[in-house]
């Protein structure tokens, strides 16, 4: 095990990486580690770690802005949110139960550096979309800041969002600055219980095209469902559809009442009150019925209609992968067998049919570096990655080849 | 506002003119999409900041993203600076030509090309208004969120490089929230598309990175936006209060109460005269600062919605609350704060501010404000979105007088570096253009513009995609 740095603030980081180019030494970059599974595995001399950089320097709920240096632990902020009646509208995922036993806390550096979002997203936008300020330190081991702490900010390039999802390829944030929103007075779901894939979507997708602002649409095959929290949610024995509505109580019960009408034709509904709700989407958030696996785990991203012909597709190939739609049929955790390229080949080709992309997100070691986990791009982007990625560490020092070799 | 200084003509290409303009014919399919002659080509000199004017070697309209190619494959081959363009309606100077560059405008590329309510996408082409998406939608109950006042007028195009924002995005965000992919062509002609109809993007977030590029990257020329349902029905009411900080305290009640409304206005008290003045929008008159502030939802919710606002307004002590009675009054409210640049356009010449500011730093910015236009004997109307801080303080001066031209830009200058002083930043949606472009150091140190420049660097090396623009040009040695 490569030793783990933990610079204190972002001095001491610049210098660590200042060193790192001059020793011609690249550096994994972490924050809790808690996602260090994700992506191509590397080999590097050192490992930097954000965790020492800790703590929330800023917060005006009445302005909606929060700031926090990077390793401060998610839990820490949500919880400072939560005390204000507010959250993180893109529900941030909490991979690491499904990666493995995390050995230290998520941190809030890493919910933009992979913009993973969870089931919100399609209403309140991704983690990106939630981004406003950023401290970091380059691949030359320079400090530089982009954006702000006020909501509306044009002045010079986006580079908050130029570093969301970057997996720490291309800069090491010290501090965060997000938008951050009242959390719902009171949320309720609906489900619709036994629809199979494309009729679920086809519901998902109506719902969404309501002005009753679904905030969450999500479908799990029957397989699943028994491992829901809910204990009557699990005896259904029967695929589930779930539709979200959050708002003020009084709003709440109207339109999950419209809604339910609006979906009359796809089947009996019923209705999961607040609490139940709630447990729900934490499932969700958690990705509670992924968890307790070690088979290949695949992220796929496509227009919501095609969801459920994406997974046709690939089952026709692998007929025992199963999977969990989530943005109304847009986002699909698709769990394949243990086969040597993780059904990577039949995964891409019904990705490229649909348009889309498709991240393996849990894999082995060997596989993940026999095949693609990230989404190959076009050549003509994958240029332009490499010169975006020389733009901010040209000796590539930082997480290099994580995301794709040369970058 | 006439002492930015901007890059020198090259002779050389001034001299070689004919020649270009007869090579750039052989390029399009369509021979009025050159426009070279003196009176078409004026139409080009300016956008909406119409103190700088700069006559084009050339225009192009080009009637296909392959065209486009053509034309800034030879453009990058003979050293041509390119000015990309939609409507002209910049606040900044960002479509401004240089007399050695080509303009290249999408005006003509303005197509719907695919709907989709079920995914709730649309693709088009970036030459359509603003506006043109949520018509071409609404006949179905949806919209394209993104609404500046200019968006009759706007092109998408416009806004995705300014990544523009509008009344309506406190709860439905920026351009940049709004859309999911863009084809795109770069310096060397290179056609590349990225993302699409799904959400997020794979690699690096690119699109995140050229929304907001200020037509430095590429030429956009198709876009997939989100489309969303529209809600049932949406009002807004008035509320007028007796001080800008009774009004600000307000704002901020509302935002820490746990309600967002689609939108939260504000107007100081000679914009309220100016814009009732011109819209006949019922505004009280005898307020000093106003706000509008509209919630959607059923009949039965906004009823519910607005009397909370009202609750929570009634501790600022209101001079007046006003909820819209119809569609009318309330197509009146907002015909006042949309047509507020014009408004005012009738009554002075004016230079809009864009800063924005840490909320509840309002009431002392502006005073601030009042102060320094006082110091420069010069008016200034307040007009803005007061739900995420982005001012518009509109500097009323006599273009004729070119003595109140320097002082409008100086007094420009001082509120902008308020604002960065406060905690804020110098635009919030017109983008740096050349009118902030020497205040960037204001805001970002030399490594901040640096990283920035390397980025540029990345697509377009030779610094030939809207050169002149967005940082000093020290920083911009190539050109
Ligand atoms: C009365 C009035 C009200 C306004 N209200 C608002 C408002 O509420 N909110 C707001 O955000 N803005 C507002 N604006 C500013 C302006 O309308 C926006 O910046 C708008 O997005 C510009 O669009 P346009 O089509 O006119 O672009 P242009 O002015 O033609 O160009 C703007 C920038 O985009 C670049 N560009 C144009 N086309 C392309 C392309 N195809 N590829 C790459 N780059 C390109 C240009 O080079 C330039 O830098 C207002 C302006 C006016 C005059």
């Amino acid at each position: 095990m490569a030793e783990i740095l933990t610079p204190g603030d972002e001095n001491d980081l610049a210098n660590i990486i200042a060193e790192a180019v001059t020793a011609g030494a690249p550096l994994e970059i972490r924050g809790g580690g808690t996602k260090a599974a994700v992506g191509r595995p590397i080999q590097t001399a050192g490992v930097v770690s954000t965790s020492a950089m800790s703590g929330i320097t800023l917060y005006e709920p009445r302005e909606l802005v929060l700031s926090a240096r990077a390793g401060t632990p998610l839990v820490e902020v949500e919880t400072a949110l939560a005390e204000n009646n507010q959250e993180l509208a893109f529900e941030p995922l909490y991979l690491e139960m499904v990666l493995g036993e995390p050995a230290a806390p998520s941190t809030i550096g890493a919910v933009f550096a992979s913009n993973l979002s969870g089931s919100r997203r399609i209403y309140s936008g991704a983690a990106r979309d939630h981004f406003i300020g950023v401290k970091a330190v380059n691949g030359l081991g320079e400090l530089f800041k982009s954006g702000g702490r006020v909501m509306k900010n044009v002045t010079g390039y986006d580079l908050c969002r130029g570093l969301s999802g970057s997996w720490g390829t291309l800069a090491v944030m010290t501090d965060v600055t997000m938008k951050v929103l009242p959390s719902a007075e009171s949320s309720q779901t609906i489900v619709l219980t036994g629809l199979i894939d494309d009729i679920a979507i086809d519901a998902m997708c109506a719902a969404l095209t309501t002005p009753y602002e679904v905030s969450a649409a999500a479908h799990l095959q029957q397989s699943f469902v028994a491992r829901l929290s809910d204990p009557e949610l699990s005896a259904l024995g029967a695929p589930l559809t779930a539709l979200r509505v959050e708002n003020f109580s009084s709003s709440v019960a109207y339109r999950i009442g419209k809604l339910g009408e609006a979906l009359k034709a796809f089947g009996d509904i019923s209705v999961l009150d607040e609490d139940w709700s709630q447990i729900f989407w934490s499932d969700m958030r958690q990705l509670k019925v992924l968890q307790g696996s070690s088979d290949p785990l695949w992220r796929i991203s496509v227009p919501p209609k095609s969801g459920a012909k994406v997974v046709e597709s690939i089952k026709a190939h692998h007929p025992t992968c199963q999977a969990v739609y989530d943005w109304s049929g847009g986002l699909i955790w698709l769990v394949m067998p243990p086969i040597s390229d993780a059904g990577a080949s039949e995964v891409r080709r019904a990705v490229a049919a649909s348009g889309g992309h498709a991240t393996l997100i849990r894999a082995d070691a060997a596989t993940r570096t026999a095949v693609d986990v990230f989404q190959p791009l076009e050549d003509g982007v994958t240029a332009l990655s490499g010169r975006i990625k020389a733009a901010f560490d040209p000796h590539g020092i930082l997480n290099p080849g994580r995301m794709y070799a040369g970058v | 506002m006439s002492f930015l200084v901007l890059p020198d003509p090259d002779s050389g290409v001034l001299a070689r003119r004919g020649k270009i303009v007869s090579q750039l014919r052989r390029l399009v399919s369509n021979k009025s999409s050159i426009i070279d002659d003196e009176d078409g080509r004026r139409a080009f000199e300016t956008d909406a900041l119409t103190a700088y004017r700069r006559m084009p070697l050339a225009v192009v309209l080009p009637e296909t993203t392959e065209e486009v190619s053509s034309v800034l494959k030879f453009c990058q081959r003979e050293g041509l600076p390119v000015v990309p363009r939609g409507a002209g309606t910049s606040l900044c100077g960002g479509a401004l030509p240089l007399e050695d560059s080509i303009v290249v405008g999408v005006s003509r590329m303005n197509k719907v090309l695919d709907v989709n309510y079920e995914n709730r996408t649309a693709c088009v082409q970036t030459g359509i208004t603003n506006l043109g998406i949520s018509s071409a939608v609404s006949g179905a109950g949806f919209f394209y969120a993104p609404d500046p006042s200019s968006q009759l007028a706007c092109t998408l195009a416009g806004n995705l490089a300014m990544n523009s924002g509008g009344a309506h995005c406190l709860k439905y965000g920026v351009t940049t929230n709004n859309v999911l992919g863009i084809k795109m062509v770069l310096m060397d002609g290179e056609i590349i598309e990225i993302g699409g109809g799904h959400l997020d993007m794979p690699g690096y977030d690119l699109l995140g990175l050229i929304i907001g590029s200020e037509g430095q990257f590429g030429i956009t020329t198709e876009a997939t936006v989100r489309i969303l349902r529209s809600a049932e029905a949406a009002r807004p009411m008035l509320l007028g209060f007796n001080s800008n900080e009774a009004a600000g305290a307000c704002v901020a009640a509302i935002i820490g109460s746990g309600i967002i409304p689609v939108a939260l206005e504000f107007m100081d008290k000679p914009a309220i005269h100016v814009c009732e003045d011109f819209a006949k929008a019922g505004y009280p008159l005898d307020v000093e600062a106003l706000l509008i502030v509209e919630v959607e939802g059923s009949e039965d919710e906004i009823d519910d919605l607005l009397g909370k606002i009202t609750q929570i307004a009634e501790r600022h002590d209101p001079l007046v609350v006003r909820i819209s009675q119809s569609e009318e009054q309330s197509a009146a409210i907002w015909k006042g704060r949309k047509s507020a640049f014009g408004a005012m356009g009738r009554i002075s010449d004016y230079y809009c501010m864009d800063g924005t500011i840490p909320t509840s730093r309002l009431p002392e910015v502006l005073k601030e404000i009042s102060r320094i236009c006082e110091q420069y004997k010069l008016r200034v109307a307040n007009i803005f979105h007061a739900g995420d801080g982005n001012l518009h303080p509109l500097i009323l001066y006599d273009a004729n007088n070119s003595e109140e031209v320097e002082k409008a830009e100086r007094a420009g200058a001082e509120i902008l570096k308020l604002c960065v002083d406060v905690g804020g930043c110098l635009t919030g949606e017109h983008g740096v253009g050349i009118e902030k472009r020497d205040l960037m150091t204001v805001q970002f140190s030399h490594t901040d513009i640096e990283q920035q420049i390397r980025v540029k660097r990345a697509f377009d090396p030779d610094w030939l995609l809207n050169p002149g623009k967005v940082f000093p040009l020290d920083y911009q040695k190539t050109r």
